[in-house]
């Protein structure tokens, strides 16, 4: 029994991460109807954007340190959504009102270009991610092991989760984010600028990725230019088995997939680890073809 | 107030307006008839942005506006009621009117705004909380038109209100529209196949036939015409 838990936490600490990426595949699909495969890799970018900074901010704040470890976490955030934004810019906003098929290869090409960038600036090899946060003595709770980095991955990914539902359901641009939504065209009749918004929603979610990128590297400190083509696919099958475009079902989805994945890696084979995630969206798609929490698309006349 | 010169759209390499011409003088409700495919729909997008002319020219308050985008022209004081409503179904009703006041910065206006809408649609105030899809056709369409107040706008343009609703509510609708152009001195445009009640309420009309505008006249006369008559008014 102890066992079990002990590999749920690890789960549901794995399940975090997925889950905070895909929430930037399930909004942009939301607001733009397409994938952006280069999803994956703002979270590699993530990851390297806290490598790079950590020697700065231990200059103002000695790493490691819960202060440092919190101002790594923001500015890769900043550095991300920036970065967010400019794909969108560059990339997908001159082909609008192309076909989404044309978006999509291209998506594809930005994250293939991004891999390749990455290998050539930060070179192919793997990096040591600096230690910025200080190692608590494990915590034994009735024989459970408790890592204390794990506890900070379910404690920040639950933060960020707080924030973004805040940011979505109470606030005006997130309103407006629901809107072009739902009718990108109604909204602009409101006077919404949909290139803000779409702007704002690329920030939003590729700050969450680069979060996840540093809680990726905290846990498996070891980083590198691909690291993102795994995480990200399977944070893609979490948004589309929680139902694509709905913003709790992502993180469900990613829990979902990271608690299966590790209770099969752990107590069946870790061979098939990653075979999981596709196993699962194919039997949750068959008994629900929009996902968990998807909604058939009803259009009402 | 509203001076449309020579304005041409098309879809693709189909014509949709041959260069049509009118005018909507400041307080009055004008109206656009005229059949399904006439043009009357694309007009009201192009004035409101979400379409752009192939030629021509859409003079608001003396300024060209033809070809900005939506939302600058929403910030112009024009707002759109556009065909089969589109509220957002997903929002609640309170949230669906706030965002009809997306521009407003002021609180104390939208609040304003927000207790007029609710005074003129006491049903939308019952509904505030309620999901605005779960609405019935009529109160979707007292929402649309009260989004579209929230706005403050100077000129309105609403695309078919009595669509699809019963006969007692397009009653309704249409004393609504009155009443709005009245009390807030409100201009509007109305685009209707219903020709009888808009010519009925309005004080100018525009009669438009597959992309061209064929009659016009104020809207005592053209009841009387016999052309109107026999086309639109069910002889």
């Amino acid at each position: 029994m102890t066992e079990f838990f002990q590999q749920l936490i690890n789960g549901l600490a794995f399940g975090s991460i997925l889950a905070l990426i895909a929430i930037g595949y399930t909004m942009v699909y939301g607001i733009l109807r397409f994938i952006n495969f280069a999803h994956g890799d703002v979270f590699m970018l993530g990851a390297f954007a806290g490598f790079y900074l950590a020697p700065k901010i231990a200059t103002v704040f000695p790493l490691p340190s819960i202060a440092g470890a919190i101002a790594v976490l923001i500015v890769s955030m900043l550095i991300c959504a920036a970065l967010g934004v400019a794909i969108e810019r560059l990339a997908y906003r001159p082909l609008r009102k192309r076909p989404k098929l044309t978006v999509l290869i291209t998506a594809i090409g930005v994250s293939l270009f991004i891999e390749y960038a990455g290998q050539f600036f930060f070179g192919a090899a793997p990096k040591k991610f600096p230690d910025i946060l200080p190692v608590l003595p494990i915590t034994k709770i009735g024989g459970l092991s408790l890592n204390s980095n794990q506890l900070i991955v379910l404690a920040v990914t639950l933060i960020l989760l707080v924030a973004l539902r805040f940011i979505v359901m109470k606030t005006k641009i997130g309103t407006a984010m629901r809107a072009v939504s739902f009718n990108p065209e109604a909204a602009a009749l409101m006077g919404v600028n949909t290139d803000v918004v779409i702007s704002f929603t690329f920030a939003l979610g590729s700050a969450l990725a680069a979060a996840a990128g540093i809680l990726w590297a905290v846990n498996y400190p070891s980083i590198d230019p691909l690291m993102g083509i795994l995480p990200g696919l399977k944070a893609f099958v979490a948004a589309v088995l929680g139902g694509i475009g709905n913003l709790p079902g992502a993180a469900l989805g990613g829990l979902i997939i990271g608690v299966t994945e590790t209770l099969v890696s752990g107590y069946i084979s870790s061979t098939y680890r990653d075979a999981i995630a596709f196993a699962v969206l194919i039997l949750i798609l068959l008994v629900r073809p929009s996902g968990l929490l998807g909604k058939k698309e009803i259009e009402k006349v | 107030m509203l001076e449309i010169k020579n304005l041409a759209v098309s879809y693709g390499a189909i014509s949709a307006l041959h260069g049509i011409s009118l005018s909507v003088q400041a307080g009055n409700i004008v109206t656009l008839i005229g059949s399904n495919g006439a043009g009357k729909t694309t007009t009201l997008k192009t004035i409101s942005g979400l379409l752009k002319p192939k030629s021509g020219e859409i003079f608001y308050d003396g300024k060209n506006i033809a070809g900005l985008p939506p939302h600058e022209i929403v910030a112009r004081g024009l707002s759109h009621v556009p065909e089969g409503r589109m509220i957002f179904s997903n929002l609640t009703v309170l949230e669906n009117l706030h965002m009809g006041a997306y521009l407003v910065r002021d609180k104390k206006i939208v609040r304003r705004e927000l207790e007029f809408v609710f005074a003129t649609f006491p049903r939308l105030k019952e509904r505030e909380q309620q999901i605005a899809g779960t609405l019935s056709g009529g109160e979707q369409q007292m929402l649309a038109i009260g989004r579209a107040l929230m706005s403050q706008p100077k000129f309105l343009m609403l695309d078919e209100p009595s669509l699809g609703l019963a006969p007692l509510l397009v009653k309704t609708i249409f004393e609504k529209i009155v009443e709005i152009n009245r009390e807030r001195s409100l201009t509007i445009l109305l685009v209707e196949q219903n020709a009888n009640r808009a010519l009925e309420i309005s004080h100018f009309g525009y009669v438009l036939e597959t992309g061209k505008i064929t009659l016009s006249g104020d809207s005592a006369s053209l009841r009387q015409n016999p052309q109107v008559k026999s086309a639109y008014l069910g002889g």
